[in-house]
């Protein structure tokens, strides 16, 4: 990156730390934070949507959609989550491509023969001949909509919890004055149900943070990826030789996870304060005679 | 060739420890074999989660107390051993503790002429089991924290009234008032623990000889095979029926801890999902 970086041999102390740490393998390992980052970013507002739509499904009154909706909250009740990233992950490909070959296929074979999956070239995911972008890309969407799907549960399950935690008055009181089903909802039990859900939802953001290093096992190259890479012993082949430094990378993604965990703890106490005003709990209570 | 189901069994019902068939399947992969190799790996997912919470049980008491504490020389190294063990994936806390482990000197330490071996602790039996240990002690110290400030006041005035003071008021009324509060949650503290006994094989620690637990072997099959549809459902059902086992004997304790109580005022377990670490 610098000019006096050229020849990282002929340099030392701090001069040889600077070019270490700019050097183009580190450069990508900041760049994997931001992946980290983006995948917060997408992840949480598509899980939301998925928990909002698993939730208002398992209180609709029409019973197979009801029954679905419950059975995608329960269904990561018993089973260790990490099942289910490796599963998704697998599944999803293969659904994806079984989908396409009936599309762009002529032979429309089982795909699932012996010891393989196979599909007519065409139907491959990215196309084997798309750029390494693709690629990368394609896994790391497959991680985003497997992570969508695993934390809308979550999400669908802290939700409907949240419907059902509004006092019973609140919605009789909507009926009483005329409104119907639909408006009872929008208006009185979605503004109402946020703050009974909060807690849950800062509870599974914290999770979610935390369930970020897991993109590694999807096969993402994220901050576990590099850090195992660049933390690894390098012999004098290469150009910045040094012994086995893996465990102060992972101690660096340790203070990155404590660092973020502590914000967001922060920043969710600063939300429930927000959201606490006006609302009929002991928090809002607090507030109004704190303030009057 | 082929084996009858009871021979898979025998063959590999206990192949996850090393004892049987030394070669995995490699072809024609039976449900049989699924089964009963997947079940063989569910051994040390129990092994991990038993033993785990059973040492972690005592450290979260003493750390529970500890936060509770006055004395900041007590209290402080208590507030940083939750929030670091809460506060960090533990899929991090896994290849930290193994990458740390790895640096102990390979032949040993020599302590005043007592000779200790360390190489056993980069084994996953060993150094796995620790770190499930510290971690679901921090998890549970918390729980149990919040417990003990939410006794009633109440309780612990008419303790006093009774003339209990210091230590036989702690063990005859906070301890199992602390007990009963946080055991709801503490229960879902255990399934989560044994969730998370699955990601000990995944996070730096080597299966040896291709001994590993029921993840692993479901991972073995879905790479042979590229049918994810069969093996992951083989563990999930098996977890399934471990969650059941987990909740009705924390709920049998539950019960015990509530005995006293009108039955209408019981706390009853609710399942809460979270908590990937």
């Amino acid at each position: 990156m610098f000019e006096f970086c050229a020849d990282p041999k002929a340099i030392e102390g701090l001069t040889w730390a600077v070019c270490y740490l700019t050097s183009a393998k580190h450069i990508q390992f900041y760049w994997s934070f931001v992946t980290v980052l983006l995948l917060l970013a997408i992840t949480a507002p598509a899980a939301l949507a998925m928990g909002f739509v698993g939730a208002t499904a398992a209180r609709s009154h029409v019973a197979p959609v009801s029954w679905l909706g419950k059975i995608y909250i329960w269904m990561v009740r018993g089973v260790p989550d990490i099942i289910f990233f490796l599963f998704f992950v697998i599944a999803l490909d293969q659904i994806i491509e079984y989908g396409k070959s009936l599309i762009v296929c002529e032979n429309h074979a089982w795909p699932w023969q012996g010891l393989e999956f196979r599909v007519c070239p065409e139907a491959k995911v990215p196309l084997a001949r798309s750029s390494a972008f693709w690629h990368q890309a394609y896994g790391f969407m497959l991680a985003v909509v497997t992570f969508a799907i695993v934390f809308g549960a979550f999400v669908a399950n802290v939700i409907y919890g949240a419907m059902q935690a509004v006092p019973r008055a609140q919605p009789e009181t909507a009926e009483a004055y005329g409104m119907s089903r639909a408006q009872t909802f929008r208006r009185i039990l979605i503004p109402q149900m946020w703050i009974y859900a909060l807690p849950g939802l800062g509870n599974l953001w914290m999770i979610l943070i935390k369930a970020t290093p897991l993109l590694f096992l999807l096969g993402v190259r994220d901050i576990v990826y590099y850090a195992r890479e660049l933390g690894g012993s390098k012999t004098q082949a290469y150009e910045y030789p040094h012994g086995d430094w893996r465990l102060w990378y992972f101690l660096a993604l340790m203070v990155f996870y404590l660092a973020f965990t502590r914000v967001s703890e922060i920043g969710i106490a600063r939300i429930t304060r927000k959201l606490s005003h006006g609302q009929a709990t002991a928090g809002g209570e607090a507030l109004r005679r704190a303030g009057a | 060739m082929s084996m009858t189901c009871w021979e898979t069994i025998q063959a590999y019902g206990l192949r996850s420890i090393g004892i049987g068939e030394n070669l995995l399947p490699r072809s024609d992969f039976t449900l049989c074999q699924q089964f009963t190799l997947i079940g063989s790996g569910m051994l040390w997912n129990l092994y991990f989660g038993i033993l785990a919470l059973l040492a972690g049980f005592f450290l979260a008491n003493a750390v529970a107390l500890a936060k509770s504490a006055r004395n900041p020389w007590i209290r402080k190294p208590a507030e940083w051993f939750v929030f670091i063990f809460r506060g960090s994936p533990l899929f991090i806390q896994f290849f930290l503790a193994y990458e740390a482990l790895v640096l102990l000197p390979k032949g040993g330490i020599d302590i005043l002429g007592i000779y200790l071996n360390t190489a056993w602790t980069t084994r996953a039996w060993a150094g796995a089991l620790l770190v499930l240990f510290l971690n679901t002690a921090a998890y549970s110290a918390e729980i149990f924290h919040g417990a003990l400030k939410s006794i009633p006041k109440g309780d612990l005035e008419a303790a006093e009234a009774y003339g209990l003071t210091g230590w036989k008021k702690f063990i005859r009324i906070e301890w199992p008032t602390m007990l009963r509060l946080g055991w709801p949650a503490y229960t879902n503290e255990a399934i989560f623990l044994f969730h998370a006994t699955t990601l000990v094989f995944f996070s730096g620690f080597p299966a040896f000889g291709q001994k590993g637990d029921a993840l692993y072997y479901a991972k073995y099959f879905a790479d042979k095979t590229f049918n994810p549809f069969i093996p992951y459902p083989i563990v999930a059902f098996y977890f399934i029926l471990l969650t059941l086992a987990v909740t009705t004997f924390y709920g049998q304790i539950n019960k015990r801890l509530n005995r006293h109580l009108p039955s209408n005022s019981r706390s009853r377990i609710r399942l809460r999902p979270n908590l990937i670490r």
